[in-house]
């Protein structure tokens, strides 16, 4: 864990005077709207690179709507409104001169039901990002065999690459969105409760996956399973709504969090006391 | 302390809600007042120089204002900068496409809009001749015939497409591909065959033209409107809710009556619209059934009956000044009442219980 911590915060070494700039994403004071409800109250978390923070609460304590703001997928619901910063690499994403298909580029996304595109076969939705981004890539079967590798799915599904994405296997559907998002070689993936539609098996494969990504990048994970966040994060932010706008408890190392929480709330929670 | 806390410093108010993936309040109100310059610049532009009247305008301003747009893009990155042009091309082509449409609603609005006069929708033509002035004599008659023959025709068609759609749907019978043909090859008939079909048929037995005899033939041209818009909206409805009602034990009757139905009702509002429209204001067909009358009529089975278009087309065979003016205002009064209709039904079928 402490090897983390030290690889996770560097900063780089800018020309004499500039600022030193925080590298991953980094979220400050975040507040988030649909409408009049205010959803979201004052978040603010920072995701290190080549870690796994894993995001839990109860349900509708805001943690989904969270990590759609880091990729800019908030402002896709009508009424949505936010105040706050999301820093990538210490630039804002949210400032008017950014374009958020390039965001959304380098933060992938994963989302809790497995959507292949129906119209395409297994190696068409892998490159589907490229073809979407306007990408130019030199060697398209590479990058195939490497992203369902990295997604575990290789061996499964090589012999097979052009039947649809609909004739997999539930887990495997989402193994190969993994692959899809990977394509395009984000910085950070985020994965909205990725196995709460899967069995134990295509779990467990999908959380090795996870720790197979983060060698590389980023994850952000939404879970309601205490024992997969306990599995695969390293750090891990604990939200609440008691009532009004969910709010951050808590966030640590997650072997703090779980076995010894400054919050009572927390302890309360993650020992199935609650929620 | 761990490297995921963020240091900041807690505000106790919270900040204002804001939507930075929004156009800017600064940024709207330039392109309003480019707007307008380019407006006053391409008006100055057709009084001073050669280019005239509206045409004229129109090409003035577009240069003008794709001007304006290019200046202002030196600001904007390339992101941005291809937005703005694509948008002012996009907007020039929206302006291009309604201009026949605004020209319609405006020559039927100004050349209508001096007939339509309070005694035009009380008063019929049974004392007036289509000369007389325009504040005597109305078309109250024609409305009233328009009104009755739709109504039957939508309460002849409405069930009777939607059933159809429910067949086609969540029965799916033998006889699926038939009534499916039939509906199609119906779409396909015209509206002077509709009536002449009615008229060999329904006239020759009652042996008279009638209110009811126009809305049969209206409701042929109605029917398939109405099923196939009834058929593609009950099929977005997701299998998910039938199988949840079937799981309640619900048998298929209830759960199309009571969960399938209603989920599209707003849909199939939009099936009775499109509906009538397609038929209000049909001509032919009436010609061969409920004729004409100048007098009001109240039964649909009390021989010829006045209607909206066969008065419009009467009058307009006349020729005269002010029976073409009759007509005019008989055309804006038919656009009005299928106004109000269309917002009556979004009103009525457009409250979803959400």
């Amino acid at each position: 864990m402490s090897q983390t911590v030290q690889t996770s915060v560097t900063s780089v070494d800018g020309e004499q005077g500039e600022p030193k700039v925080v590298r991953g994403l980094e979220a400050k004071n975040i507040h988030a709207w649909f409408g009049k409800h205010h959803v979201l109250k004052d978040v603010s978390l920072r995701f290190p690179e080549r870690t796994v923070t894993g995001l839990i609460g109860p349900s509708g304590c805001g943690k989904s709507t969270f990590i759609r703001l880091l990729n800019r997928m908030h402002e896709f619901i009508p009424g949505a409104a936010m105040a706050g910063q999301v820093l990538q690499d210490g630039h804002d994403i949210y400032s008017p001169e950014v374009d958020a298909a390039a965001i959304r580029l380098k933060v992938g996304m994963v989302f809790q039901k497995p959507n292949p595109f129906p119209a395409m076969n297994i190696r068409e939705n892998v490159l589907s990002g490229i073809k979407l981004a306007h990408l130019k890539v030199a060697d398209h079967d590479a990058i195939v065999e490497s992203c369902l590798t990295r997604a575990g799915l290789w061996k499964e599904v090589k012999d097979r690459l052009t039947a649809t994405g609909g004739s997999l296997s539930g887990g495997q559907q989402q193994r190969l969105c993994i692959a899809r998002s990977l394509a395009v070689e984000p910085s950070v993936l985020l994965m909205d409760e990725p196995c709460s539609a899967l069995d134990p098996g295509s779990t467990l494969r999908i959380e090795e996956t996870i720790k197979e990504l983060v060698e590389k990048i980023a994850v952000v994970i939404v879970t309601h399973n205490m024992q997969q966040a306990a599995r695969v994060s390293d750090f891990c932010a604990f939200f609440l709504a008691d009532g009004g706008p969910g709010y951050l408890v808590e966030a640590d190392a997650t072997k703090k969090l779980f076995t010894n929480p400054s919050d009572t709330r927390t302890a309360d929670y993650v020992q199935g006391k609650f929620g | 302390m761990s490297t995921m806390i963020v240091p900041t410093e807690r505000a106790n108010v919270a900040p204002e809600p804001t939507t930075p993936w929004r156009p800017t309040r600064k940024n709207k109100s330039i392109s309003s007042i480019v707007f307008l310059i380019s407006v006053v610049l391409s008006a100055a532009i057709v009084l001073l120089t050669g280019l005239a009247g509206i045409d004229g305008f129109g090409l003035a301003f577009f240069a003008v204002f794709m001007a304006a747009t290019i200046v202002r893009s030196f600001r904007l990155n390339q992101k941005n900068r291809k937005d703005a042009f694509v948008g002012v091309l996009i907007a020039s082509a929206a302006v291009l496409a309604f201009f026949p449409w605004m020209s319609i609603f405006a020559s039927v609005i100004l050349k209508g809009v001096r007939g339509l006069q309070p005694n035009f929708l009380v008063e019929n033509m049974q004392f007036t001749t289509p000369d007389d002035e325009l504040n005597m004599g109305g078309a109250a008659h024609a409305i009233i015939g328009s009104m009755l023959m739709v109504s039957i025709a939508a309460a002849i068609t409405l069930p009777l497409g939607i059933l159809s759609g429910v067949y086609l749907t969540e029965i799916r019978g033998r006889l699926t591909f038939l009534v499916r043909f039939v509906v199609q090859s119906m779409s396909g008939v015209p509206s002077i065959v509709a009536g002449l079909f009615i008229y060999t048929t329904f006239v020759n037995y009652t042996d008279a033209f009638s209110g009811m005899a126009g809305a049969l033939a209206l409701a042929v041209l109605m029917l398939p409107t109405v099923a196939r818009t009834a058929e593609e909206v009950l099929k977005l409805v997701p299998d998910d809710l039938r199988s949840a009602s079937y799981a309640l034990g619900a048998r298929q009757w209830r759960t199309s009556l009571m969960v399938v139905l209603p989920t599209v009702r707003s849909g199939l509002m939009t099936a009775a619209i499109l509906g009538v429209a397609r038929v209000i204001g049909e001509t032919a067909p009436l010609l061969l059934t409920s004729l004409s009358n100048n007098s009001f009529v109240f039964n649909p089975l009390g021989g010829p009956i006045g209607s909206l278009p066969t008065y419009v087309f009467g009058l307009l065979q006349i020729g005269t000044e002010n029976s073409i003016n009759r007509a005019w205002t008989g055309s804006l009064v038919l656009m009005i009442v299928v106004l109000i209709l269309f917002t009556t039904a979004r009103y009525i079928g457009g409250k979803d219980k959400r």
